[in-house]
Order: structure tokens, then C-alpha cells, then sequence
């Protein structure tokens, strides 16, 4: 096993909920299983069809319901299935940024990133950079403290 | 917690996929922990659920034990999705009260510790058992196929699946962008490993697409645009003009010899510019349509106006030239679409040390080819560019293929066409040949038994990549020659071997202009640029659009058999569309709930598909669900929540997220 993939007891292993597009991003996190990429387990992957159906408040509720990081992958611009569904998902990403800002949520917690069915290894280098992200930023929720997101 | 879906009656299965899931994750656990969730009344595990005796346990649990909801955790819902809905509505269930779970490619592979991927299994699979409660029975919609076909690219691979489909009575569409239709087997000689001759097996196919009643052929053309799905297409064809009216003209050339230039002055790019021809040209004499075209580039007419127009004056009562032809516009309906648009050889000045483009004597296989073949620009006859005939010959494999400054992949037919090479000038000019390798590749049928041959027929075979090619002479042996420097792997030092020429056997690479077909067609590429298959294995000629089907190299390197072979299953994939008549779409599309619809608008403007429209006599917005193609980008703008989704509902999304999350 690499080193750096072992699990090391009591360190903080953050939570990310990762909204992938069918045709790109979705097909590349299939292409680095079928290549045995391997890569850290802190991301779980709600399908939909399109970056563009990501609701803003399906990154609330994520925050909302216990998510240290949510990330979004989609179809690089132009190569969108639906033509330009990721457009929509970086104009509504643009929005979310600044609305979590202001609720004292750090940008780093919400990613957009282009991601095409060719790029297996590419899903592996975001996930491990956003978790190293989160390791370095820590829990978005501190013990003890109210979850000001929980009315979303 | 109140049951808001009635007596909602889960039964989740956890496949084992042999050992690839469950080395990595602990499957007996995740089926326990899957029975302790709400609504799960049957949690199994079984070693193969989409084996037939893995979907009889889902039938036969639906029956025994009334279930209405069915959660498969295993591998892609892109492999298998189909599968299982299947099985639930063979079961007697709507198909769609049915969720899949990505453990294999999305966890079991992607992980190392099992405790890990355990957890995040069961995160998966509690995400799923939650959201599939919320789900609804829906109906597949059905859209009628047009029975035209559209194939793009007029080499083998497009001319073969053209010709299957137009024998089984479709019309197709050919459309090619060069003046001609043969693509790069027209220009080779001889085919490996039999030897027989490309022009007597290609040609004819090239006259039955000529006249074939079911084909409309457009050459010199090119698709600028597509739309639609599935079944209905509309593609626009821009008709470059040739200026020379195919309907009128006779195919009687005389025009060629008319032209004011007595002598041929253009490089030939049919003959890889070792010979010429003039302005008004047929690329090459088998040409099909047997019309010529003329290149406003090079012809004075178009150049300063002031030509006697020779032309014209030969052609005489057929009209046939006209100068002023305008590009024309073809607008389509095709239901299917059979991308063969082929591949480019490597450009071998990419790699300054082999001399290409700066020593005469060094010749891509590609003009090799030409050279070897009795109509090229010497008759068949090799000779170098200074007229002398070769004595010695270095043949370089893989240049452009499996190496990591230019192409990593190999290219499949290079040390086939090699060896071919090596017998046609060996026949031809009696020369000693040297075939430097790094690993002979002959894995076809008659392959190996013909490398055989060429090392019966003693040429020289020196495993080791060519360092370098040069014309600086150690000793008088090397003098007026080039030397090449390579490591003999085998012999285990350097050697010098001077010859007179170099062939070098570039690569195939993915077309400059594929980023754009791609594009168009709303396909994707592989990294390396080659168009991207659904399935490698399992759907080899089908792309991820629908309707869309890929034949020859544009999806990767291979030889002839191998393009005919895929060509013929691109036209059976088609036919099979055609014949059904119909194709059952996806129910995952939006609809608006009218009580909620605040009449903002906001919706239209998020639908590439012009798919919602505006109801002014309600004041609300509507959903065309036959032009709706269920990306879900309203749904998400929909400041009211009134636009939803099919399958993709906010409650199904919502409860998956809590579902992941359900143990943070």
C-alpha cells in the first residue's frame, strides 16, 4: 500500500460530496477505477446528468448536513453533452462562492473543476489536492459550534 | 419518522463481482449494514449479481417477498444500469424504482484499505436506499428513426459501412472531404500480409458507391453542422465548389490537357508532392466521381482573371466548367451517423535527427508507398529524388509511435507495412534492406508467417531505436552516404550502417481537424486525441451520443481488416437502430409544476434546446419533453422549484446527499 494512502488513526478525514456529470467527469472516475488509480476515499459521488442541474442548494444542504468540501466536475467548456450546461454551472459556482464567503465558509471548500472521460488520472489528482485542502483548513464544523446552515 | 411513500419494501444487493469488489470492500458487512437501514426488508449479497442467476434473485425476491424498490450496489450504472432494469420489470416493477450503487469502479478499484472503502460503501448504498424511497414509476418515451444514414469520411472503413447499409436497402449520405473518395488505402500498392494489390480490391468498391442507387456521394465536402438526437439528425453539408459541374461533366479529361499550362507545376499531394500536376487535376486516375476540380490557388483564371481559358473551350458543349460555382449548402435528416474520418501519418520533421526534410534520401513510408506502386510518380520504379537507384535501405520503425516525446502509443500497422515495404523494394531494385526495431509486432493473421518470408528473403533485421541519421562520413565506405547510428540491443554496441535511403515508418496520429468533428458531433475524444468508444469492450463502435457510431482509425490505429471488420459492425449497430424503427428514450426530463410556475421565465433562457416555451394565455412555462434532453439546468434555475425533474428529482437529490453524509 503507498504510504500516503494508509489511514493514519485520529487524523481528521474530511467529508467532500462530489456532484459529478454523467457523460465527463462521472465516465473518468469509472476510467480510474478501470485503471486502478488509486486515490483517497474522502469523496462520494452523487450523479446527475449535467454540471448544469447542480442546484445552489444542493451545496447547502451538503455543507448543511455535515461536508468539510463539496466539488463539482463537469464537461471542459465547449465539450458539454448538453452544450452548455457547465456554463451554468460556473456562473451558478461564481454565485454559491461569494454567498458561502459571507457565511464564513472558506472558498477552498467548494471546488469546480473540468474534468473529461478521458482524464482518469485527473479525478485522482483533484481528489487528493482537495483533501489536502481540507486536512489544512479542518472541519467546517468545530465541536460545540451551532451549524448556521442547518435552515437550508 | 412518518412513511411518506406508502409501504415502501427495499431490497438492496451487494455484488461481490468475483474477488474485484469484494477484495476491497467487506461485502458481508456492507449487506448487514444495509438490512439495518429504513424500508430495506431484504439485504442479500451474491458473488455475480448480473449473472442470470443474480437477476432471477431479484425477480424472484420482488415476487416472494413484494418488494418495490430495488438498490444494486456493484459496478458502473454505465455497464450494468440497463441490466437491472431489466430485471425489475422482467419482475413484474417499474423499471425506474431501481438504484445503482458504483462500488467497483468508483470504490473496490479506487481503494486500498478495506475499512475505508467499507465505510464509503456504506455510504454509497445508504445514500441510495434513501433516495430510491422518493422514487417514481415512469414510462420510457419512444422516438421513430429516420432510415437515412449519414457516414463521414470516404476511406475504406466509411466506403465499407456505406455499401453494407446501402445493400440492405438504406439510403446513406457519403460525405468526404477530399475531391475523391479511396482515403490513404488509394494510395498504397500492395496490402500486407498477402501482397494483394490495394487498387484491385478498393476500386471497385469505389465504382458500386459511384453507382449505387441507394448512395448519394458528396466528395469535396464536409459536415459543418449537426442537430437533433438519436434518430433525428439534421446535418448541413457545405459543398466546396469544384468548378467543374459533376452532373455534366463526362469524365473525358480533356480539359487536363487543354489547360494552358503545358507542364504540370503543382506538387501533387495525392503523390505525396514527388511529382506534379496542374490547376485543373483529378487526384489520381481511378478517381471516383472521375470528375476533375480545379484549385483556385494555383489557376491563373482565379489568380489574375486574364487565362484564355482553354478549359472551358475543351469541354465545349457539356458546359461542364464553370468558374463562377458557388459553395452550396445541403441541409439532411439522417437518423444514424457512422464517423469513419480516418487518421493523419506523423509528420516526420517533427524529429529533427532523422533528417526528413533535410536530407533528399530520407522518405516517409508514405512516399515510399507511392513510389513502390506502378500508377505513382515513377511508374513503380524506386529510385532516389537524385535518380539513382537505392543499393542499401534503412527502414526505421516507430518513428512517431511509443515514445515519449512524440506518441506514447504504438501505431499498429507500421511493422506490418515495414516488412511489405522491405519485400516491395527488395523486388523492385534487389537492394540490401535493414529494418531497425524495437520490438517486431506481428500479432495478425498471416503476420508472423510473413516476417518469416522477409527473413527467408535475408533482409536484415537490427533490433534498437535509430539514434540518429547523417550524412557525416567516418571512413570512405560512408562517403555520398547516410549513415545510420544505432545501439544493436541484441549485439550490445553501436553501429554504422551507411545506405542510400532512409524509409521512416511514421505513426498514425488522430487528425489535425478531429477536435472540431468532435465538436460537432458532440463525441468524445480519448487523451490522445483518437474518438472515444462507449465501451472498449462491449460497445466498441458505439460513441456516448446516441445514434453515433465510429469505424477505422478515427478511434484508434489499426490495419485494414480490422477498419472493414469495424465498418461492417458501425453498419449493423445502424441497421439494428433502423430496423427497429424506433428507440426508447430516457424518462429523465423536465416538466414544469404549473400550480408552483411563477411565470419568471428564468427556465427559457437556460434551454439550449429551445425546449420550453412560454404559455401566455396561463402566464406559465411548458416543457416539450420530446425535445427535452433531461440535462436538468432549468431545474436548478427555477427560482420556485416549480421546473423538476424525472429521476433527478430535488427530493431523490437531497436524500442522497443526507444518505452520504448520513455518519459525518
Amino acid at each position: 500500500m503507498p504510504e500516503d494512502l494508509k489511514p493514519k488513526p485520529d487524523e481528521f478525514e474530511p467529508r467532500i460530496v462530489a456532484f459529478f456529470c454523467n457523460w465527463c467527469t462521472y465516465l473518468a472516475a469509472d476510467l480510474a477505477g478501470t485503471s486502478r488509480i488509486k486515490y483517497a476515499a474522502n469523496a462520494e459521488v452523487v450523479r446527475v446528468m449535467c454540471s448544469g442541474r447542480v442546484d445552489v442548494q444542493f451545496i447547502l444542504k451538503a455543507f448543511a448536513k455535515g461536508a468539510d468540501g463539496v466539488l463539482i466536475g463537469g464537461c471542459h467548456p465547449g465539450d458539454c453533452h448538453y452544450q452548455e450546461g457547465n456554463y451554468k454551472a460556473l456562473r451558478r459556482f461564481r454565485l454559491v462562492q461569494r454567498l458561502i464567503r459571507q457565511m464564513g465558509i472558506e472558498e477552498e471548500r467548494l471546488r469546480l473543476e473540468w474534468i473529461s472521460a478521458a482524464e482518469g488520472d485527473r479525478v485522482r489528482v483533484v481528489v487528493e489536492d482537495m483533501v489536502k485542502t481540507l486536512k489544512r483548513l479542518g472541519p467546517l464544523r468545530k465541536p460545540g459550534q451551532p451549524n448556521l446552515l442547518e435552515v437550508a | 419518522m412518518s412513511d411518506p411513500h406508502g409501504a415502501v419494501r427495499i431490497g438492496v444487493y451487494t455484488c461481490h463481482c468475483g474477488t474485484n469488489i469484494a477484495a476491497t470492500v467487506d461485502v458481508k458487512a456492507l449487506a448487514q449494514f444495509a438490512a439495518t437501514l429504513p424500508h430495506v426488508v431484504l439485504s442479500r449479497d451474491y458473488k455475480y449479481m448480473c449473472s442470470d442467476p443474480g437477476q432471477e434473485l431479484i425477480r424472484q425476491d420482488i415476487r416472494d417477498h413484494d418488494l418495490n424498490r430495488i438498490v444494486v450496489a456493484s459496478c458502473s450504472p454505465h455497464l450494468h444500469e440497463h441490466t437491472f432494469r431489466t430485471a425489475l420489470k422482467v419482475g413484474g416493477l417499474n423499471p425506474y424504482y431501481f438504484h445503482m450503487v458504483n462500488i467497483r469502479e468508483q470504490a473496490s478499484w479506487v481503494h486500498v484499505d478495506k475499512a475505508q472503502a467499507t465505510r464509503k460503501a456504506q455510504d454509497l448504498v445508504c445514500a441510495a436506499v434513501r433516495r430510491v424511497a422518493f422514487h417514481q414509476p415512469l414510462e420510457r418515451g419512444r422516438v421513430a428513426i429516420h432510415p437515412d444514414v449519414l457516414v463521414l469520411g470516404g476511406g475504406i472503413a466509411g466506403i465499407h459501412a456505406a455499401l453494407t447499409l446501402a445493400n440492405a436497402g438504406k439510403h446513406v449520405f457519403l460525405v468526404e472531404k477530399e475531391p475523391t473518395i479511396g482515403g490513404h488505402m488509394a494510395k498504397f500498392d500492395k496490402t500486407f500480409p498477402t501482397l494483394d494489390c490495394a487498387a484491385c480490391i478498393l476500386t471497385p468498391k469505389m465504382s458500386a458507391v459511384r453507382s449505387h442507387p441507394n448512395i448519394t456521394l458528396w466528395t469535396y465536402s464536409e459536415v459543418t453542422r449537426v442537430d437533433g438526437y438519436v434518430g433525428n439528425y439534421k446535418a448541413t453539408v457545405l459543398r466546396h465548389p469544384r468548378y467543374v459541374d459533376e452532373d455534366l461533366c463526362a469524365g473525358c479529361l480533356e480539359c487536363l490537357d487543354a489547360c494552358v499550362y503545358k507542364q504540370a507545376k503543382v506538387p501533387d499531394e495525392f503523390n505525396m508532392r514527388l511529382s506534379k500536376r496542374k490547376p485543373i487535376y483529378i487526384p489520381f486516375p481511378q478517381a471516383v466521381p472521375q470528375v476533375p476540380v480545379i484549385d483556385p490557388e494555383t489557376c491563373i483564371q482565379f489568380k489574375s482573371g486574364k487565362c484564355k481559358k482553354t478549359c472551358i473551350e475543351a469541354c465545349g458543349d457539356r458546359h461542364a466548367i464553370n468558374l463562377h460555382a458557388e459553395p452550396e449548402i445541403e441541409e439532411i435528416e439522417v437518423g444514424t451517423v457512422i464517423l469513419a474520418t480516418g487518421f493523419q501519418t506523423f509528420d516526420a520533421a517533427r524529429i529533427p535527427y532523422y533528417g526528413y526534410g533535410k536530407y533528399p534520401n530520407v522518405y516517409t513510408a508514405l512516399e515510399v508507398e507511392r513510389l513502390v506502386n506502378a500508377s505513382g510518380p515513377t511508374g513503380g520504379e524506386v529510385i532516389l529524388r537524385d535518380g539513382r537507384k537505392p543499393q542499401t535501405v534503412a527502414i526505421v520503425h516507430c518513428v512517431g509511435s511509443r515514445d515519449e516525446n512524440t506518441h506514447r502509443w504504438c501505431s499498429r500497422v507500421c511493422c506490418m507495412y515495414s516488412l511489405k515495404l522491405a519485400h516491395l523494394i527488395k523486388e523492385h531494385t534487389g537492394a540490401e534492406i535493414f529494418n531497425f526495431y524495437i520490438d517486431m509486432r506481428t500479432p495478425g493473421k498471416g503476420f508472423e508467417e510473413f516476417y518469416q518470408k522477409l527473413l527467408n528473403e535475408r533482409v536484415h533485421f537490427i533490433r534498437g531505436r535509430v539514434a540518429e541519421v547523417t550524412d557525416w562520413e567516418l571512413d570512405p565506405s560512408e562517403e555520398g552516404k547516410l549513415v545510420i547510428r544505432a545501439e544493436d540491443t541484441l549485439a550490445g554496441f553501436v553501429r554504422r550502417i551507411p545506405v542510400d535511403m532512409v524509409v521512416l515508418a511514421t505513426g498514425l496520429e488522430p487528425r489535425a481537424d478531429a477536435p472540431e468533428v468532435r465538436r460537432i458531433f458532440n463525441i468524445s475524444c480519448a487523451s490522445e486525441g483518437f474518438f472515444l468508444e462507449r465501451h472498449p469492450k462491449l460497445a466498441p463502435v458505439n460513441t456516448f451520443t446516441d445514434g453515433i457510431f465510429l469505424a477505422g482509425c478515427c478511434q484508434g490505429p489499426k490495419d485494414i481488416p480490422d477498419t472493414v471488420a469495424q465498418a461492417g459492425a458501425a453498419a449493423a449497430e445502424a441497421l439494428a437502430l433502423i430496423d427497429a424503427g424506433y428507440v426508447e428514450t430516457e424518462p429523465n426530463t423536465a416538466h414544469v409544476e404549473e400550480a408552483v410556475c411563477c411565470g419568471c421565465k428564468t427556465c427559457i433562457s437556460m434551454c439550449p434546446y429551445r425546449a420550453i416555451s412560454f404559455v401566455n394565455e396561463i402566464h406559465k412555462s411548458r416543457v416539450n419533453e420530446v425535445l427535452c434532453k433531461g440535462c436538468g439546468t432549468c431545474v436548478a434555475a427555477c427560482p420556485s422549484g416549480a421546473v423538476r425533474q424525472h429521476l433527478f428529482e430535488d427530493d431523490e437529490i437531497f436524500a442522497e446527499i443526507e444518505g452520504v453524509l448520513s455518519n459525518a
